[in-house]
């Protein structure tokens, strides 16, 4: 057995700081969390009131401005309608503005970010362990905390969905950026380029097949995090596989998983073809 | 005078102060490395260079040749010394003034070219233009002009990765000059041509320099090209100047046998058939 007089235990010590937290800024958190919750809303009204057809017709489109291919825009259609096909529509609607709405704030959190992380070594020792964190900590631990401050419902499932699937975007973004060539730099830098300049005249550009990989992984890590978000409240796909493991019905889950995996080869195919550079495309 | 250097060190490491501390001291690279763990890059230079000349720069890898022309434009900044361009000490920029004196009056081509793929041909001989704010049309018809001059006509629309070696370094060339600018800075520049190009390339930096007169500092490790294109070259070995002189001064003159080393195996290939033994003298004349 562990010695009992060196033991110690840190839960009294975070309880009391999240009870604080609770009490002193809850209705700030609250705040936040309206405004948050007012644009999910939206977007998910404005998808559930859009046809099906103009939704596939607009998917159909911005497939083949990625891939260029009439047979990938067919497929990645077709499968969409299939999703539609299996009575799962407005569900598939719920998850869809669920994830745009997370993705979009782990790109605006995860890019500037990792711009950063790559100006400053000292930034990224410190950042990189907290990234592993934020993979590796069970998200129930953090959704505790998270669910106190901003009640159940969308908001937290967004939090949880943001906290988790951000990071493979803060990393992507700064190794693109390192690795852009440092003679190109170094030529940047000598024709006398500001710091603006070669950011976004050389170095994001640069980087954009990596930023676009990603934004692939955060997209595809904010999906796997769909089924935990219902569980506190979130609407969607995930929700009718919890209700297919509540209720023993095999068939229903795998309905709806069969509809996440969909979801997520569209998305998938979408960005890696946008992550495919055109200039070494034409190669 | 166009650029001067007067005592320039530059150590790389962590115990700088320690490492210049005992190169004063008459230490050599090699203790100092030992004794601080600082890689002695430059030590003790100084050169001058004159206005529209071209100043060649010639030495092993190793020798510190590549750091040098860095400090030129502050890619690298020194460890100690003085460096003046038209009278001015660049060292003392800050980094506004830099930016100006990087964008109006030095530019700089690169071994690996250094092109921005994702950037035609004419977006990048047109990128020192555009960096310096000048409008769109302004910039293209001067990076067009620059173009035809190196001789790509037809290629404005290619892509870096489109071209070989040497049209890559004719489009970095041309960058550089499309940069207007009294200085350019060559850090070996065709040593990644095959010897054919890099002959048609020599040939036209010297046309071309006939008509523009710029101040250029050429490095390279190759004796041919640096008699080919010098005006006058400076020898470097372990950070220091060992020689400076004429192209002629240095081939019958050499400063010591280090630089007798490579003036002798500049002769066989020029003229193997002379050289045999007591034939040196003779040799001297039809350089």
């Amino acid at each position: 057995m562990f010695p009992d007089n060196l033991t110690f235990s840190i839960a009294n010590w975070v309880n009391g700081w999240v009870d604080a937290l609770v009490a002193n800024y809850g209705d700030l958190f609250r705040q936040v969390s309206d405004t948050l919750l007012l644009a999910i809303v939206q977007l998910e009204s404005l998808l559930r009131a859009t046809p099906w057809w103009l939704i596939l017709l607009v998917v159909a489109v911005v497939s083949y401005h990625a891939t260029r291919r009439v047979l990938s825009t067919v497929l990645i259609t077709g499968l969409l309608f299939l999703v539609g096909a299996m009575g799962l529509w407005d569900k598939l609607m719920q998850t869809l503005a669920l994830m745009m709405v997370a993705t979009l704030i782990a790109v605006l959190i995860g890019i500037p970010l990792g711009v950063l992380c790559a100006r400053s070594n000292r930034l990224r020792t410190v950042l990189l362990p907290l990234l592993d964190i934020m993979q590796t900590m069970p998200s129930f631990v953090y959704l505790i905390p998270v669910l106190m401050l901003f009640g159940l419902g969308k908001v937290p499932a967004i939090f949880a969905t943001v906290i988790y699937a951000a990071p493979p975007l803060i990393r992507l973004t700064d190794l693109g950026i390192r690795q852009v060539d440092k003679e190109v730099m170094e030529a940047v830098n000598a024709f006398g380029a500001n710091r603006w300049q070669q950011l976004f005249g050389v170095q994001l550009p640069l980087a954009l097949p990596s930023i676009m990989a990603g934004i692939n992984q955060t997209t595809m890590m904010a999906l796997s995090m769909v089924v935990i978000a219902s569980m506190i409240g979130a609407r969607g796909l995930g929700e009718e596989v919890l209700v297919g493991i509540q209720t023993l019905n095999v068939g229903k889950g795998l309905e709806a998983g069969l509809a996440i995996v969909i979801l997520a080869v569209v998305i998938d195919r979408i960005t890696q073809a946008y992550g495919r550079s055109r200039y070494e495309g034409e190669r | 005078m166009k650029i001067q250097l007067d005592s320039v060190y530059k150590i790389f490491g962590r115990r700088e102060a320690a490492a210049l501390e005992l190169i004063r001291q008459g230490r050599d690279k090699d203790q100092v490395l030992a004794q601080t763990g600082c890689v002695v890059g430059v030590n003790g230079l100084s050169l001058s260079i004159e206005a529209g000349e071209i100043f060649v720069i010639m030495g092993l890898s190793g020798s510190g040749k590549s750091t040098l022309v860095r400090h030129l434009n502050r890619l690298i900044d020194p460890t100690s010394g003085s460096i003046l361009v038209d009278g001015e000490n660049i060292l003392a920029y800050d980094m506004q003034q830099l930016r100006h004196f990087r964008r109006h009056k030095i530019s700089m081509v690169f071994q690996g070219f250094g092109l921005l793929p994702h950037k035609t041909v004419l977006g990048n001989v047109a990128y020192g233009l555009k960096i310096r704010g000048e409008s769109k049309p302004v910039r293209e018809a001067h990076a067009q002009q620059w173009i035809e001059a190196v001789g790509l006509k037809g290629y404005e629309r290619k892509w870096p990765h489109q071209l070989s070696g040497g049209m890559r370094q004719r489009v970095g060339l041309a960058r550089a000059l499309a940069a207007d600018t009294e200085i350019i800075l060559m850090d070996e520049a065709f040593s990644a041509l095959d010897p054919l190009i890099r002959a048609e390339m020599q040939d036209q930096l010297l046309e071309l320099q006939q008509r523009l007169h710029k101040t250029i500092v050429f490095i390279t490790h190759d004796l041919d090209e640096a008699v080919r294109l010098g005006n006058r070259i400076a020898i470097m070995r372990d950070g220091q100047v060992i020689q400076v002189g004429s192209p002629q001064r240095i081939l019958n003159e050499p400063a010591d046998d280090y630089v007798d080393r490579f003036v002798q195996r500049y002769r066989n290939r020029h003229n193997p058939s002379l050289n045999l033994p007591g034939s040196m003298i003779r040799n001297k004349t039809n350089i």
